[in-house]
This record gives structure tokens, sequence and C-alpha cells, in this order.
């Protein structure tokens, strides 16, 4: 970390000017924050690939191949639960955001520096709790916890119940604290409209958090109450309804969705148009579709239960809502590719990552507007084509954004660059696993394959078979993305002051930022990725 | 054309009236989403390659969206999107409304098998035998956590509720034996829970009956079903396993005779006539006559057609949507009727229809006992 003579880096930067292990862990600091979040999401991520792993290895075979059904079924649960609550949902604002986004407005640091690292430790209790939950005996309910099998199943989902509703606590925090940190600390000549999109979408995703969370922990509660002390909420031996529980549910869940999406999003504009050199195609049509993304991701819970015996109108009118999300989604599609255009496109790492992006984007997206077609939804729900269409759309595109802005933000962060060829190569591997892993699932659940199956057909084996060799490409790619990053943190080159001559304003600090993000105030004076002017790289 | 298209999609044979159409939509959208991606693609190759970064102090142009561009690329997938939606949605209403004279199955779901019950009276689990060229409706329940009956060669699924009916309905095609899963899971044996459509032609459909009400064959089938079942190296799966399961009630247990004769027997056991009459007269509760298919006038204003889904949740929130004029006095029977009870109540109802063709509303109650008017 010390600078070397002649370096372009701050001399003292967020990472050493204190390095005691109480520096970090009481830190204040949201880029340290971040980092921890950062840690802590790609071991969520790495814990919910190996149950990915195991699932798939399952699946080689119609029949049992190394597990009996019932470690099966938890294997399943672990797996959705780790990945949809430890990593996708903080994934990106709770590391990307935390680090950036005060940068991005000119801010010292968020509005409630304590709130932020108490948001922190609810994560990482939460998350304790839930692997605790795991590792004890596992829940073999899938992640939707849906009544009344997860209130009488004989597993102990409670702990895990319980580890979620606290995880929501700190998105909601995440999420007030961010709200509040685009309302009043921007910098001079923050306008509204110079807002960088990754912060829209974080504070739109922020908004989601805020007020959708607390349904999935009324939700939460409840089912723990009814599995605790038998309350009868969902038991239609006791006048309660199971399906209410999926309308609540999913009330959460759907927009839950976007909270994964919508940041990721914004990390793919950003860099979109760093490497291409240009400023984003239609500006206010990205910030304005974030919103309406979030607005109508409030009405569209439905879609989940066309076959659950819900009127057949309430499914019409929740299947045209459900349309809307996808017009959003392809007004910023068409302006990504059309910034491209007249740019000077230099295709990096994070740049195949956003190609990526909005091809799964793309197809997860219109077999999106399949499923919202009423009747053929009620052949595809709850088979593998839904699987195959929601890891495309929201596994898909949070992983490439994540992987894109880690590679785009790696030297603003660590001030290191990492090795070149050896990340083309894991990008190209990931992108290839993850369309050999999920394509074939289309297929599968076409020819009907429900999910969360342990056996299935035999003549369905080939399209799995291929499925687990996707994913052993993933695992490889990942492992190869692990080793060089480790490594370029000690042997890495470091990194210029703004590693790929970005006009994100997130630049304007050092490479790693110093403690407060500025030496003097920053003033803004264009728009953001503004690349008509001439201006090298400067630091407040 | 359309054998290719649905090869190469792998979806399974269409054997429903409905599974066509349901496919014509599915080709016209992958197509469509396939066209898309390739003109996206097509174009970002182009700026790949067009504009790609020849010197470092490469400056751009500005390049703002303008109003006309950005109305195109809501408009065009809009417009797309609402005609799939229009035309998905009418295929869907079609799935959601069996047609009149639909031939009716009661099925309930347990884990982890699928129990089919017929008006006139054979029960059998694992498999369901349907006449082709008929429509079928289906009325599901689930004993406990909820099931989906699905049927890929029918392009058909429904969820199976505990304490609820739902429906569904399907029409096939051509004889033969179709996969049924459990598309909900439902724990530990969620994937075993499978059992068949077996689509007999009208004359073995016919015999088959016949012989049913005869009660020359077992009266439950044994279940073929299973994954093991096309695994030649396992033992086939316990049959036997059924026969042992729980009885269905008391009142159903061990007995026989068609579906209304049962519910007879289930509406004087279990009190329902001390508040119901089956001939017209007015009493405590609404008369049991010609009340299939009423159109009920409910205490908040709504007017609710007495069916199977009502009739149902009269049974176990009856408090919930109460018959105009009737005071809330009759007591939840959740966790008191068997779904198979529930089932042999329904039918008892539907076969009580007077001579008279016009459709009456309940008349108000009468606080004395019956016959004493």
């Amino acid at each position: 970390m010390n600078p070397a003579a002649g370096s372009n880096q701050p001399a003292v930067t967020y990472l050493n000017h204190e390095t005691t292990v109480a520096s970090w862990l009481l830190t204040r600091d949201h880029k340290r924050i971040g980092v921890m979040f950062l840690v802590g999401v790609i071991f969520a991520l790495l814990l919910g690939g190996i149950f990915a792993m195991a699932l798939r290895i399952e699946l080689l075979t119609p029949g049992p191949t190394v597990m009996g059904p019932m470690t099966y079924n938890r294997m399943f649960t672990l797996h959705g639960v780790t990945m949809v609550w430890l990593f996708m949902i903080p994934a990106i604002p709770s590391a990307f955001g935390n680090f950036v986004l005060p940068i991005m407005l000119g801010a010292k640091d968020v509005a409630f520096p304590r709130l932020n690292l108490a948001s922190f430790y609810i994560y990482l209790a939460g998350s304790m709790l839930t692997v605790f939950g795991m590792l004890w005996s596992g829940a073999d309910t899938g992640w939707t916890f849906y009544t009344p099998y997860s209130t009488v199943s004989p597993t102990t989902v409670t702990p895990i119940l319980l580890g979620v509703f606290i995880i929501g606590f700190s998105t909601i925090i995440t999420g007030l604290n961010f709200i509040t940190t685009v309302h009043t600390l921007r910098a001079p000549g923050m306008h509204w409209t110079r807002i960088p999109l990754f912060v829209w979408t974080i504070y739109g995703t922020s908004v989601i958090q805020v007020v959708a969370t607390p349904v999935l922990g009324m939700v939460l509660l409840l089912v723990t109450a009814e599995r605790v002390l038998g309350m009868g909420i969902f038991d239609p031996s006791r006048g309660g309804d199971p399906v209410l529980f999926q309308h609540m549910f999913w009330f959460y869940s759907h927009p839950a969705v976007y909270i994964m999406v919508l940041p990721a999003m914004g990390v793919i504009t950003e860099v979109v148009c760093a490497y291409s050199r240009k400023n984003i195609f239609g500006y206010k049509m990205v910030a304005a579709s974030t919103f309406g993304i979030a607005f109508v991701g409030f009405f569209t819970w439905g879609h989940h239960m066309f076959v659950s015996g819900q009127s057949t109108f309430g499914s019409g009118i929740f299947g045209v809502l459900s349309m809307l999300v996808a017009i959003f989604t392809a007004i910023k599609i068409f302006n990504w590719v059309a910034t491209l255009y007249g740019g000077s496109i230099d295709l990096k790492v994070p740049l195949l990552y956003v190609l990526g992006f909005i091809f799964l984007l793309m197809f997860g997206g219109m077999t999106g507007v399949a499923v919202a077609t009423t009747s053929l939804d009620v052949h595809w729900h709850d088979t593998y084509f839904v699987v195959a269409h929601f890891h495309y759309i929201m596994v898909g595109a949070v992983l490439m954004a994540f992987l894109a802005g880690l590679h785009y933000w790696w030297p603003k962060m660590f001030g290191k660059l990492y090795p070149e060829r050896w990340s083309f190569l894991a990008a190209m591997t990931i992108i290839f696993g993850f369309i050999v892993t999920f394509l074939p699932q289309f297929l599968l659940g076409n020819m009907g394959m429900p999910r969360r199956y342990y056996e299935y057909p035999r003549e369905m084996q080939w399209l799995h078979v291929l499925s687990t060799a996707g994913a052993s490409l993933l695992a490889f790619g990942f492992g190869l993305i692990a080793i060089y990053l480790l490594w370029s943190l000690r042997y890495g080159e470091e990194a210029p002051m703004n590693a790929w001559g970005s006009r994100g304003y997130e630049w304007y600090s050092g490479s790693p930022p110093v403690p407060h993000n500025f030496t003097e105030a920053p003033r803004f004076e264009r728009e953001v990725h503004d690349y008509t002017v001439v201006e090298g790289p400067r630091v407040y | 054309m359309e054998e290719l298209f649905r090869k190469s999609l792998f979806l399974p044979e269409q054997a429903s009236s409905i599974a066509k159409d349901v496919d014509h939509l599915h080709y016209a959208i992958i197509t469509a989403a396939l066209v898309m991606a390739a003109l996206i693609f097509g174009f970002a190759a182009y700026c790949l390659i067009r504009f790609r970064r020849r010197s470092e102090t490469d400056v751009t142009r500005k390049v703002q969206g303008t109003l006309g561009w950005e109305l195109l690329f809501v408009g065009v997938p809009l417009t797309t999107f609402l005609v799939w939606f229009y035309i998905g949605y009418h295929d869907f209403i079609r799935m959601q409304t069996p047609p009149p004279g639909a031939m009716d199955v009661y099925v309930v779901g347990k884990q982890w098998m699928w129990k089919f019950t017929y008006p006139e009276g054979p029960n059998s689990i694992g498999v369901l035998r349907v006449p082709v060229g008929k429509p079928v409706r289906l009325l599901l329940t689930s004993r406990d956590v909820i099931h989906s009956f699905y049927v890929p060669a029918f392009r058909i699924k429904q969820d199976a509720i505990p304490g609820a009916y739902t429906q569904t309905w399907f029409e096939v095609t051509k004889p033969g034996s179709y996969r049924v899963m459990c598309a909900e899971y439902c724990g530990l044996k969620h994937s075993e829970m499978w059992a068949e459509v077996v689509a007999l032609s009208e004359a073995d459909w016919d015999a088959w009956m016949k012989e049913q009400r005869e009660g020359r064959v077992a009266l439950r089938d044994a279940s073929p079903s299973g994954p093991e079942r096309e695994e030649p190296g396992i033992p086939a799966r316990r049959v036997a396993r059924y026969d042992a399961q729980e009885p269905h009630g008391e009142v159903m247990y061990g007995e026989r005779g068609t579906l209304p004769e049962r519910g007879e027997r289930v509406a004087a056991e279990r009190g329902c006539l001390r508040c119901h009459t089956v001939d017209g007269t007015a009493h405590i509760g609404p008369t049991w006559l010609d009340l299939y298919g009423r159109q009920e006038r409910l205490t908040n204003g709504e007017t609710v057609v007495a069916d199977e889904a009502y009739l149902t949740e009269s049974m176990m929130k009856p408090q919930d949507r109460l018959v105009e004029g009737y005071e809330p006095v009759m007591p939840s029977y959740q966790g008191q009727l068997e779904a198979a009870e529930v089932a042999a109540l329904l039918e008892y109802i539907k076969t009580l229809r007077s001579a008279r063709l016009e459709n009456t509303r309940s008349e108000g109650p009468v606080y004395e006992p019956s016959g004493g008017k």
C-alpha cells in the first residue's frame, strides 16, 4: 500500500491511514463498510455456489445420484436463501453503493455513518443466524417458504426465517441512509439532472427497500408465529388462508427482484458510458424508467399466482401490468445500445460483461413477457422454464453487473490493476458457462420438468447433463477470478488515478480515495459522462 | 413447420383441445424474441466494430436521445406485448372456463398421491380415466399442503389448495396415457407425486364405467405411476402403500354407492339437514333444492353463483359470505368434513333439482323446526 516514488496515488488513502483491526471493525467510513460488505457478499456467493454445484451434480442422473431427497430439498432451499438474501439483495447496493455513491455525489460520507456500520453488523448477524439454521438442520421449504408446507415441515425453518427477518432491517437501514444522502449531501453543482444514473438506480432501489421490506418482515414473523405458536393464520383447518401468504410474500419478493436488478442496471450504465466514451443516450428516459420499474414492480405480484385459483380478471390485470416492466427495461436496453453509437469503444472486460448482461437481460426479459402471458404461464408455472427465466434475469443480471462493477471499480477501490488477459478469459468462461447452464433449462421447462424435482423422467437427462457442464464452467470461471483478483491485490500493477479515462464523478477522487473522499470540496461543472470537454483526471 | 417448431422447442405432444393454440403463441413469442435479439446484437456488433477506439485521445460527439426515438423504443415493444397479452388472455379465459356439460371429477392431492373420485362412485388413485373428446372438469382440493396438478401434454396446471376447491378442465383429443406431475413443492417426495391420465375411446370408457358400477373391478387402482416405472433396474414402487392410507373420514370409510348417495348419508349424519331442507321449504339455512348454480344475494350486497367453490367456502367459512336474510349461525365445518365428504355433499346438492326452471333466490328463514310451517 505504500506509494512508490513517482506514484500518482494519494499518499494517505482510506486503506492505509489506519490499519488496526479495530479501525476496520469500528469504522464509520462508507468505503470500508462497502469493502466489508463486498467480502461478506462474496462469501455468500461462494456458499450459494457450493450448494448450486451440489444440486447440479445430484441432477446428473434421473434417480438418486449423490444424496437423498431430504438432503436435496434442503440444498435447494439453502441455495435460494443464500443467493437471494445473503448475496443478490445486498451485493450491489450495500457493497458498491456504499463505496461509490457518496463519492459520486461529492459527499464525505453517507448521511448516517454509524447507522451504516450498524447495517453491516445487522446483515452479519442475520446471515450468521441463517447459516446457523442451515448447518444445524436446514430447511426444506424452498426460499419462498410457501405455507402451509413451511408451517408443517419437519425441518427447522424458524432460525432461517428469523435470520432473513433480521437481514431485512439491514436492507431498510441502508435504503434510508442512501435516500437521505442523495437528498442532503450533494456537492455544489450536483443538480438533480446531473445525478449519475448509478445513484438514480440506488435511489429507486432504496425506495423499494424501505416500502416493501416491512411486508416481508411481517409475513416472516407470521410464519414463525404459526410454526411456534400455532396461530392459524395460514392454516385452513383453523380458518386461515394458505394463499394469503403468497400474496404477502410476493408483494415484497417481486419488487425484490428489482432491488437486485435496478442497481445492476445502474452499474451497466456507468460501464457502458466509460468504455464507449459517450454520454448516455437519453439520460432522462433511463432515469425515469428506473422509477417506472420501481413503481410498476409493486403491482405485478399476482403473476406468481395465475394457477392458484385467484380470479381470472385479477390474473389478467397482473399479467398486463407485468408487461409494463418489460417496456421500461426495453427502454434501458435500447438506450444502452444506442449509447454505443458514435462512441470510442474499448472492448475491455467490464464492457464484455455488459454485453453478457444485455444478452441475458434480453432473453430473461422476453421470457418474462412470455410467462406474464397468462395462457403460456399455465404450462410454464413452477417448471424449469421459470427457473431459467429468473436465473437469466436476476442472477445473470446481478452477476454480470457485479463482475462488471467489480472490475471497473477495482482500481478505484484498491489502487491495483487486474491482469487483462486472465480477466478476459474468465469473463468469456463465465458468460459462456452461464448460457450453457441455463439455456437447456428453458427447454427442460418446455418439456414439462417441474422445479424442485429430485427425480425426473429419463428423456430429460441429457439436458441436465449439459446444464451441469455449464455450471462447472461457471465454477471454473469464478475460481479464476478469485485467484487473479487476490493476486492483483499483492502483485498487481499500481493503477493510475483514472484507470479507464472515465468521466464518472467517482473518478474525481483519488484511486484509492483519501479518507474523507476529497481534500477540498468538489464542484460539479459538467454533466456526468460528458466526453466532449477535454479534461485530465483531477483529485480534490 | 408446426412439428419442426414443437420438436425444436422440446414441447411435449399436444393432446388437449387447447394445446395447439397455446403453442402457437409460444412460437410467435420465441421467434420475435430471437429476431429482436438479432437486431439489437447486430446493431451492437456494428457499433463495436465501426466505433472501436482508435487512439487514446479520441473525442466523441455528444449524441442525445430525441423524443421520437424514445417513443419508438416504447411504442414498438408495447404494441407487440399487448397483442401477445390479448391473445394469451383470450386463451387463458378459455382454459379457466369449463364448457357447460363437462364431466366432473373430484381430485384430492395428498402427500404424495393423487386421488380421483367420479360422481358415479368409483375412486381411483394414481390413474385418471377419461373419455376422449369430452370436456372433463376437475374439482381440486388438497388434504394437507398445496399441490399443483400438472399435465404437460394438455398444457394445463392448477393448484390444489387445502380448505378450498379450485377447478380446471381439459378435453383430450387422442387416446393414450399422459403424465401428471405435482408442480408445487410439497415435501420429501414431491418429485414422486406422479399419476397418469388415461384417455379411453368412448366405447372403452363406457365399458370401464359399467364395470366400475357393477363393482367387478377393485375399488381403487394401484398406481402404476412414478419415476421408478421407467427404471428397469430398480424394483417397482410398492403399490400396497396406498391401501394402508388412513380412512377418509368416518362417514365415508368403506362406503360404496355413487357420490350423491354417499352425500345424502353425510348430510344426515353430519347434521346438515337440521338447518337445510332439500324440498324447497325455507328453514334456518337456505334450502338445498335448486341451490347449485343459483344466484345468491349476500349480506354485503354482492351476488354470487352457488358453485362448488362457494358451497365449499360456505361449509368451511360460513360467516365470510353470508346469504342475505340469514343469521350467521352456521358453525364452521373446517377440519370436520373430509375432502371426500365435501365432494359427496356437493354432488348430492347438485342432484337436488326441482321441475321449476326459473332461477329463484333463497327465501327468508323460518326459525321453527323443519316441517312446522
